[in-house]
């Protein structure tokens, strides 16, 4: 599946000019509050009608502007969750799930019936309740099933996370990554949260203003995001847990990794996010230290911050891309140059779970 | 009660009951334009239809007398094409009722519609249904409660409408002589006190029984959406 979006939409004084292509997998759509996030999707979704524009999914055009094409979103099999659930007040969560499916039968295609979605949702148990009574989570795991059950060829997300508290986000993230993997349908996510994006996404949009400001693969242009923290990506698995000491080993490209116990089971793939100031760089391999992490790796970009007091110092440690954030006196002290091998110490108290 | 009296009661409510479920579609669809689309002469239809609210009952008879009645532009009309007669029948005491209830219909049914969360139905149409589906399914089982009110409200100004019937279709026994018109009548004639406060009781009886039976209805359709 592919998307290709190319839209040029004025609301008021805001202006959104966007294009970009979206590959298969979960590609999030990152930016602050008022980048033009929602109104983006909206778009996609057929909420909006762009001033000029062109939207197409698997080279069918959805929307396009000069030639008069504009597909109502009624027929669009995009299926689409919104930040506040939205489920139907006066209808069960059984009878929201199977909305949809009333409507789509006519495709004929199955990507997922009932059973499996309640299944993937662990929504089982909720199916007889109507919607006032279930908490934020349960809601927004309805929500998600009633999109997948009508069968949509392309899933919209916009924050779907962002109404729920810390425990409620933790709950319904790996339903999220289950999506992604187990079912195929591809997904445009909202989000302006970096550990989401982190966790979730396979490709990155980066909007600012309403402009695509980069695109491509999570662990190459997270680290850009400048309304992120510059921290990198790097895709793990479990390699083994230290039950005595309450910790997780992670083994990745750039080397093994301590961090907090994960309740993923060995062998899981996990993602590990490292913020740029929590990397520690050492020009000999450093003995005696607390930090239980010790990566070898060699300079590959020095960037000097805004102001010049700091700098990113970008680093390859075996093919994996790893960023620091040092002080501007620390890369004169450790006379820090492109091409210069060095060790990046992270603390594994630095880790947390999301 | 006396058979005169009987058959005034059974009009009214034959009367009451044609208007309300005639009007009822129509009333549907206009409270959902004037809440839900923008067009051209929008404000021009919201005052149209509020107007017999408004106008005295007498000019609104009067303007159905001219317009409906058997040499009226439509009343001909409808006569030659369909054979439908509106004036001195009992339909045409309908069709006062109607009009005169119409404002009130379309005002309880808009003020519903409105308070229906339109991101429920960009949601129900994201999922595959069409503008007609989304109506039937997510805004109308949402607004039933203000149809059902509109309704009573409708059938009740049609059990007490005078003005408008009497002048449009006359004062005719067992074919348009309502329960306000037989109560006028007996006002007139020596004798008649007490069959008028008996109809004033049976008015009030049955305005109480609909009120009653919306209010049954409403908290029904309340506890089939806890278990639907």
């Amino acid at each position: 599946m592919s998307l290709d979006v190319n839209i040029d939409h004025l609301r008021g004084s805001f202006r959104i000019a966007a294009r970009f292509s979206a590959a298969p997998g979960l590609t999030a759509l990152f930016g602050r509050s008022g980048s033009g996030k929602t109104t983006l999707v909206d778009i996609v979704g057929g909420l909006v009608r762009p001033d000029r524009g062109r939207v197409a999914v698997d080279g069918q055009v959805l929307l396009d502007t000069e030639c008069g094409v504009f597909v109502p979103s009624h027929r669009r099999r995009i299926g689409y969750v919104f930040q506040d659930s939205r489920l139907f007040p006066h209808l069960s969560v059984r009878r929201n799930l199977l909305y949809g499916r009333w409507f789509n039968r006519e495709t004929g295609e199955t990507t997922a019936d009932l059973a499996s979605v309640v299944d993937l949702l662990g929504i089982g148990h909720l199916l007889e309740r109507r919607p006032d009574s279930l908490s934020g989570g349960e809601k927004q795991r309805v929500a998600i099933g009633r999109a997948l059950l009508a069968h949509p060829q392309l899933l919209l997300m916009d924050e779907p996370l962002a109404a729920l508290d810390e425990a409620r986000r933790a709950e319904i993230l790996p339903y999220i990554e289950r999506l992604r993997d187990e079912t195929g349908v591809p997904i445009l996510y909202v989000s302006h949260s970096v550990a989401e994006v982190a966790r979730l996404a396979t490709t990155v949009v980066i909007l600012t203003d309403g402009q695509v400001t980069a695109v491509g693969p999570v662990a190459d242009i997270l680290p850009l995001a400048d309304s992120g923290d510059g921290g990198s990506v790097l895709d793990a698995t479990v390699a083994r847990h230290d039950e005595a000491f309450q910790l997780s080993v992670l083994t990745s490209a750039a080397g093994e990794l301590q961090v907090p116990r994960l309740r993923a089971p060995v062998g899981a793939p996990v993602r590990a996010y490292i913020r740029a100031r929590d990397v520690m760089l050492s020009l000999r391999p450093p003995e005696e230290i607390s930090a239980l992490n010790v990566l070898a790796g060699r300079i590959a970009a020095i960037e000097p911050g805004a102001g010049g007091a700091q700098a990113e110092v970008r680093l390859d440690c075996n093919g994996a891309a790893l960023t620091a954030r040092l002080t501007a006196k620390s890369v004169q002290r450790l006379a820090l140059a492109p091409g210069k091998p060095v060790y990046a110490v992270i603390k594994s108290v630095s880790f947390e779970r999301s | 009660m006396t058979p005169e009296e009987w058959t005034a009661v059974r009009l009214s409510l034959l009367v009451a009951t044609t208007a309300t479920l005639a009007s009822l579609p129509f009333g549907i669809a206009i409270a959902w334009l004037l809440a839900r689309r923008q067009f051209w002469g929008k404000s021009l239809l919201d005052t149209l239809v509020h107007l017999p609210l408004i106008l005295p009952p007498v000019v609104t008879g009067y303007l159905l007398l001219i317009s409906f009645g058997k040499r009226g532009p439509i009343g001909a009309f409808l006569d030659q094409a369909f054979g439908i007669v509106f004036s001195f029948r009992w339909t045409g005491a309908a069709l006062a009722c109607a009009v005169m209830g119409f404002p009130l219909l379309v005002r309880a049914i808009r003020l519903s519609i409105e308070a229906v969360d339109v991101r429920l139905e960009s949601a129900a149409g994201t999922l595959g249904a069409n503008p007609f589906w989304v109506f039937a399914t997510v805004t109308l089982p949402l607004c039933l409660p203000g149809v059902i009110a509109g309704a009573i409200l409708c059938f009740a100004k049609s059990m007490g409408e005078f003005g408008a019937t009497i002048t449009f279709v006359s004062n005719i026994p067992g074919e348009t002589q309502t329960l306000p018109s037989l109560i006028y009548t007996l006002t007139q004639v020596p004798g008649g006190d007490a069959g008028a406060m008996r109809l004033t009781l049976v008015s009030i009886a049955i305005s109480m029984l609909a009120l009653l039976g919306s209010e049954l209805l409403a908290r029904r359709i309340g506890a089939h959406r806890l278990v639907a």
